[in-house]
């Protein structure tokens, strides 16, 4: 339990990353399981992030001259949390493509109505 | 270095700029530049098979010269090179089956588009088969996400399909959601994200015990990731949608190809990243035993019930992952080797059935109902022709390619001798049957005279019948020859080490 409050970062990264997963997979507005989708993702960003994360040492930014290993933090998941931003960033773009199509179509954005709807569709 | 060394890198970069190119031509150049792309790699993909086979031993390719730590690597060895030429391969005549139902189905001003998105799937599909790194994998299987939900997207005209997509698109973000979340912790627990690092440190730990809790937690987000995205059985629900609303080559690549990029993938993670005596120890194969066993008695019974030919071929592939994730679960390396074999033998049937069915839908007034499609193997004979060459290697009848690797399968089950073996055993049989049970009737219906006037029928592409023949070859081929696969198979196993 107490383990919980030491890593307070990667705790709260778990949390949101279950109301995102929930969010995606049990609302039924398609906006909102978009919202639910980026929440997950950002939560495993802030998880991947902190582990980077030294207390007590800068980003390895050469100011004045390199100094020692032990002055900066490690920056290969700040370069990973970078890269899945790009990712997340174009599915993103690519689900609300979707959702105007589907919406333009059918005038909601309830996901259980849609499929309602297209199945009385001709094929 | 040998030239042909550089090929597998030629082939990533050359499919990822053809996805730039095809964006800025018109819908007839860009099919003609991704079928010359395609081509190139697949050529290419045999030399450098032949260039491994002939050296007997793996090399690995450093980008930017970087060593290992640092830098970013491809690995190269027998079994990688063989999926790159199947899919390659696969890809090019999947696409000539359907090719005048993409130019139909598609905006008129966007079918370039289309190709744009093959050229994408190739190069994230041959990026995963090939990668030594395992955040690289994350990246390119978001892009076989997108680009693969693209291609059930693309059929604009039909709001199922629209749907189907959204579905899809859910399921898999789910998939790599929970991947991505598996490659952060096994990055925390062991600093590394190549794959050689990793399992060094990985069997340091193992070994001394620590981190054993998210080791195993690593090893279920991995396998639920990966499974999620490949439609293993209690995951299948977005399959027969997405697969049965395409249009004919969307559904033939990704039931043929998509699929397997990822099962392939997670062998490699068990084999080169985790190490398979971990892996055994932590039963993770039984799940995936028992996943794939529900599967293929789940998926057939769901075929049977199915009346629209499209979804019941669907419902086949939900089946047919499931004897290709029972392999894996056997937990033995001729159980791997199987599950390879069988990628391979769905691989080059499940096109082959998709495109016959385009075929019946092109003499049915583009129906795909069972009621419309009565007559339709009489109307388009060689259509007819392959779908009866696929039934039966689907079934597995000897002289077919399913004979081989359900032939494998069972002599790999056998040889477990455990509870295993009885189960596997059973759940083959059964589900043979119950192929049996939903092939056969719809050959049926495909070969009976139909009560009403056949619509027009106009004659068939010349692209359509090549592809057509060419499958029908290699499943023959694959059937009667298979030896020397069965080999290569089983040394690139032995290679993954």
């Amino acid at each position: 339990m107490a383990q919980l409050f030491v890593n307070y970062y990667e705790t709260v990264a778990m949390i949101i990353f279950s109301i995102g997963f929930t969010t995606m997979l049990l609302n039924r507005n398609l906006i909102k399981k978009i919202i639910g989708f980026n929440f997950m993702d950002c939560a495993i960003y802030l998880f991947l992030a902190c582990k980077g994360y030294v207390e007590g040492r800068k980003a390895p930014i050469i100011v004045n001259g390199v100094q020692s290993v032990e002055a900066y933090i490690n920056p290969v998941p700040s370069g990973l949390v970078l890269t899945g931003i790009v990712v997340s960033v174009s599915v993103t773009a690519f689900l609300l493509a979707l959702t105007i199509r589907l919406y333009y179509r059918y005038h909601t954005l309830d996901i259980e109505e849609i499929i309602v709807l297209s199945k009385k569709e001709e094929d | 270095m040998a030239l042909v060394q550089n090929f597998p890198f030629l082939s990533i970069i050359l499919t990822l700029s053809g996805g730039v190119i095809c964006s800025v031509l018109k819908g007839h150049g860009a099919r003609k530049y991704s079928t010359f792309v395609l081509c190139t790699v697949l050529i290419g993909s045999l030399l450098t098979l032949a260039h491994v086979l002939s050296t007997g031993e793996a090399y690995v390719y450093m980008m930017g010269h970087f060593p290992a730590p640092w830098g970013n690597e491809i690995r190269v060895g027998i079994l990688e090179t063989m999926m790159a030429a199947l899919f390659s391969g696969i890809m090019l005549l999947s696409l000539m089956g359907g090719m005048h139902h993409i130019f139909e189905d598609t905006e008129d001003t966007k079918s370039n588009l289309y190709f744009t998105l093959v050229m994408l799937l190739s190069a994230s599909l041959l990026a995963l088969v090939y990668t030594n790194d395992l955040f690289t994998g994350y990246v390119f299987v978001e892009i076989n996400t997108i680009a693969s939900c693209a291609l059930v997207m693309i059929r604009y005209r039909s709001g199922k399909a629209l749907v189907a997509t959204v579905r899809y698109l859910f399921m898999s973000l789910l998939g790599s959601g929970l991947f991505l979340i598996g490659i952060t912790i096994l990055y925390d627990i062991t600093g590394h994200l190549l794959m050689e690092n990793i399992a060094e440190s990985v069997a340091v730990l193992f070994k001394t015990g620590t981190y054993a809790f998210p080791l195993s937690v690593v090893i279920v987000l991995f396998s639920m990731g990966l499974a999620i995205k490949s439609a293993c059985f209690p995951f299948h629900t977005w399959l027969p949608g997405a697969h049965g609303n395409a249009t004919v080559s969307s559904s033939s690549i990704l039931s043929g190809l998509v699929l397997k990029g990822y099962i392939f993938l997670l062998i490699k993670i068990f084999y080169r990243v985790i190490g398979m005596e971990i892996i055994f120890q932590q039963r993770a194969t039984n799940v995936l035993f028992i996943f794939g066993v529900l599967a293929m008695i789940v998926g057939s019974i769901k075929a049977i019930q199915e009346k629209d030919l499209k979804r019941m071929l669907a419902y086949s592939s939900v089946a047919q992952i499931g004897y290709i994730f029972l392999g894996i679960g056997l937990g033995t390396e001729a159980g791997i080797a199987a599950a390879c074999l069988h990628i391979i033998v769905h691989a080059i049937t499940k096109p082959m059935l998709f495109t016959a069915c385009g075929g019946f839908m092109d003499v049915s007034g583009g129906s795909k109902k069972f009621s419309e499609l009565q007559g339709a193997g009489l109307r388009d004979k060689l259509s007819g022709f392959a779908f009866i060459v696929g039934a039966m290697s689907m079934i597995g009848i000897p002289f077919f390619a399913g004979f081989i690797s359900k032939v494998y399968l069972t002599t790999s089950a056998i040889e477990t001798l455990s509870l295993k073996t009885v189960i596997a055993l059973a759940a083959l049989a059964i589900s043979t049957l119950l192929n049996a049970c939903y092939y056969i009737p719809a050959m049926l219906v495909l070969f009976t005279h139909p009560k009403k006037e056949p619509v027009s029928v106009h004659p068939r592409p010349k692209a359509m019948s090549l592809s057509l023949w060419m499958f029908i070859g290699l499943n023959f081929l694959m059937g009667c020859f298979s030896q020397p696969i069965v080999n290569a198979v089983i040394q690139g196993i032995a290679m993954f080490r």
